[in-house]
């Protein structure tokens, strides 16, 4: 198990590797863009493109230029920004991280344990009219855009009904770091969680009611049932626990996708200061670098998490264990 | 039949509400089992051998099943316990093992936690007795080193060990009765007669009684004290293993008997088959069950025949032949290489 961890981790370094080149090629290489004028921003002056040219090395040999760009993002980290003259990217991004993963995490906190609680309810219930009640709820909750449901929220909390007990405490919008006041910064989080999760409630509980009902016909269920031990048992022990395996699965993916800057559409919505709501200043301001800098962190947290899920997934499931 | 039996079936129904109408998977089985003792169950696909014992089990929960008759374990009645005392009997007093064990055990546990948790949940005994309780089963059923093997999980064992896993398994609360729901059919012929010889040798050990479900003539003729033969959802004949391989009296198992392939005969041109196939559980004929498939039919098979002992020797059938013409037609459907030579 360890060494499958330790290889698996190998991979990942160089997974990222490849991707900080696919990036850079992206960024710098394509065809007919002068890749400083692009990075300079709106309507740059001939005196800022030389700098540019001067500081990231352009025009010199492929791999000096993918280095020096590398150095700036990852070593110095003093990559700028030129559209937001002299704000340096990097930290921009790992200051905006704690309110993406404060978000993210949350959100997965609601979802993962709600939608548990959905797929079971629902598939005890099978036969019942309140499992086809719990689908289409669900059904509802995914076609419910994250955008949409944000603004009728934040209107009936911060506008009609803020006065009302009900939503008095809600906080105005935006992100309170947790060092700060983690009171407000609860408070502030509470409806972006449920937002945001309402979606993947939905999807994940729909997911693992037909996974349980499938492994209810297994021959291992059976043998479960013929041992003598409680249909609790079965249920929690042996049918669970391999419903789980495409669960956790899908789990990693999205939520790498959420802390890479998914959650964008939330973090606007809520004005919450995240690595969504930087890609969305960066792509309304055509600020490049900061668009690079968040794709590759991005990029990074999707196949860190990738890893993560893989090493769960041998935990779950002994059969992809290496001998 | 008196009470002393350690298990008895008594005209056991069971039914299915499908879309085309209702299935009568069995009809009126009726069985019985005393104590040490071997049954065995034999019949082809669909004639409702499974859903027997797994009735006995209570292990089918389709809503659309319907049970009827009783089921009588130690004289307790196992269609009328409520889910928790059906629980306390399963795995303990019955245990069954099933067909295929490739896919019997769950693939996320160790092979030894799943003996352990099936042992714990029957008996209040320590996690360090439970794991040794594994060992020792283990060993029992021939898996070498197995100490170390009950920290294995099943796909790092092949089918014919899994089967003993599942033995050791079902073994592991000393089962009164044992259920094999065709044990070998999913195994190579080498490795099935090691399992038959496993349970015929755990069988004297743990003094358990074993009901053996197969289609496998072959299987039951080395096993098996008695022999029931099913059809259809009905059973058509039973009787001692002597009864059913040396006095067959229904066509059907003269069919079955038929169709081995044998050694120590001449070798026939074609092995024997029963022409056509099994009927519709939709739709039953009138009569005999078989008697569409059966080269001996007569008027009087247009009605149902009762299972009856006409001889009085305890050796049941359900045919209505008489059974002092059966003996000739019988050697010409049994053997029928032997008129062939003869004309």
């Amino acid at each position: 198990m360890l060494t499958f961890i330790i290889r698996r981790l190998l991979w990942t370094v160089l997974v990222m590797f490849v991707i900080t080149v696919v990036v850079f090629i992206l960024f710098f290489k394509t065809p007919g863009v002068d890749p400083a004028r692009a990075l300079a921003g709106r309507s740059p002056n001939p005196q800022t493109l030389a700098e540019i040219r001067a500081q990231l090395g352009l025009g010199r040999p492929f791999p000096i230029e993918y280095g020096i760009m590398m150095k700036k993002i990852f070593i110095t980290r003093d990559l700028v920004s030129y559209s937001n003259q002299g704000v340096r990217v990097v930290q921009e991004v790992f200051a905006a991280t704690p309110a993406t993963l404060s978000l993210v995490f949350g959100a997965a906190v609601l979802w993962v344990v709600m939608a548990i609680g959905v797929g079971i309810a629902a598939a005890l219930l099978r036969g019942t009219v309140f499992d086809p009640l719990i689908m289409v709820v669900a059904l509802v909750g995914i076609s419910a855009p994250v955008f949409w449901v944000g603004q009728i929220v934040n209107m009936i909390s911060q506008g009609t009904l803020h006065s009302t007990f009900l939503f008095s405490w809600v906080p105005p919008l935006g992100y309170t770091p947790f060092t700060q006041s983690p009171v407000l910064w609860f408070k502030g989080l509470v409806l972006p969680w449920i937002t945001l999760s309402i979606l993947y409630i939905g999807f994940y509980g729909r997911v693992l009611r037909a996974n349980l009902l499938e492994v209810q016909n297994e021959d291992y269920v059976r043998t479960a049932r013929a041992k003598g031990i409680s249909e609790r048992r079965v249920l929690f022990r042996h049918s669970l626990r391999t419903s789980m395996i495409t669960f956790v699965s899908l789990f990693g993916l999205d939520f790498a996708a959420l802390v890479a800057g998914g959650a964008l559409l939330t973090e606007v919505v809520f004005g919450i200061h995240g690595v969504g709501y930087l890609t969305w200043q960066g792509l309304e301001n055509l600020d490049l670098p900061t668009i690079m800098a968040t794709t590759i962190y991005g990029a990074f947290f999707i196949v860190l998490i990738n890893a993560i899920v893989d090493i769960a997934y041998a935990w779950l499931d002994p059969r992809i264990r290496p001998a | 039949m008196t009470a002393e039996q350690l298990l008895e079936v008594r005209d056991l129904k069971v039914s299915f509400r499908t879309e085309d109408g209702i299935i009568r998977a069995v009809d009126g089985v009726s069985l019985t089992l005393s104590e040490g003792e071997t049954l065995g169950i034999v019949g082809e696909s669909g004639s409702g051998k499974s859903v027997t014992m797994m009735s006995v089990m209570r292990l089918i929960n389709d809503p659309n099943a319907r049970f009827e008759g009783e089921v009588l374990y130690k004289g307790r009645d196992l269609m009328k316990l409520d889910q928790a005392q059906i629980r306390g009997i399963r795995g303990a007093g019955i245990a069954m093992i099933f067909q295929d064990p490739m896919t019997s055990l769950n693939p996320v546990y160790r092979v030894g936690w799943q003996i352990e948790e099936q042992v714990r949940e029957h008996e209040k005994i320590s996690r360090q007795a439970a794991h040794a309780r594994a060992v020792e089963l283990l060993t029992a059923v021939g898996i070498p080193q197995a100490a170390e093997r009950v920290n294995d999980y099943p796909h790092q064992f092949s089918g014919g060990m899994r089967q003993r896993v599942m033995i050791a398994m079902a073994l592991s609360c000393n089962p009164d009765i044992l259920i094999a729901d065709e044990p070998t059919t999913a195994l190579d012929v080498t490795i099935q007669a090691q399992i038959l010889n496993l349970i015929r040798k755990l069988k004297d050990e743990f003094g358990t009684a074993v009901v053996l479900i197969t289609h496998d003539m072959g299987v039951v003729a080395d096993l098996a004290d008695r022999i029931a033969v099913m059809y259809a959802g009905r059973i058509i004949e039973k009787g001692t293993r002597r009864d059913i391989f040396y006095d067959p009296q229904h066509p059907y198992t003269w069919g079955l008997l038929g169709s081995i392939a044998r050694l120590d005969r001449p070798k026939p041109r074609r092995l024997a088959a029963i022409p056509g196939l099994p009927p519709s559980l939709l739709r039953l004929p009138q009569g005999c069950a078989f008697g569409p498939r059966c080269t001996h039919r007569f008027a009087l098979c247009d009605r149902r025949p009762e299972l009856l002992d006409k001889v009085g020797d305890g050796h049941l059938d359900a045919c209505h032949l008489d059974p002092g013409q059966k003996r000739e037609l019988r050697e010409t459907t049994i053997h029928p290489e032997l008129i062939e030579e003869a004309t």
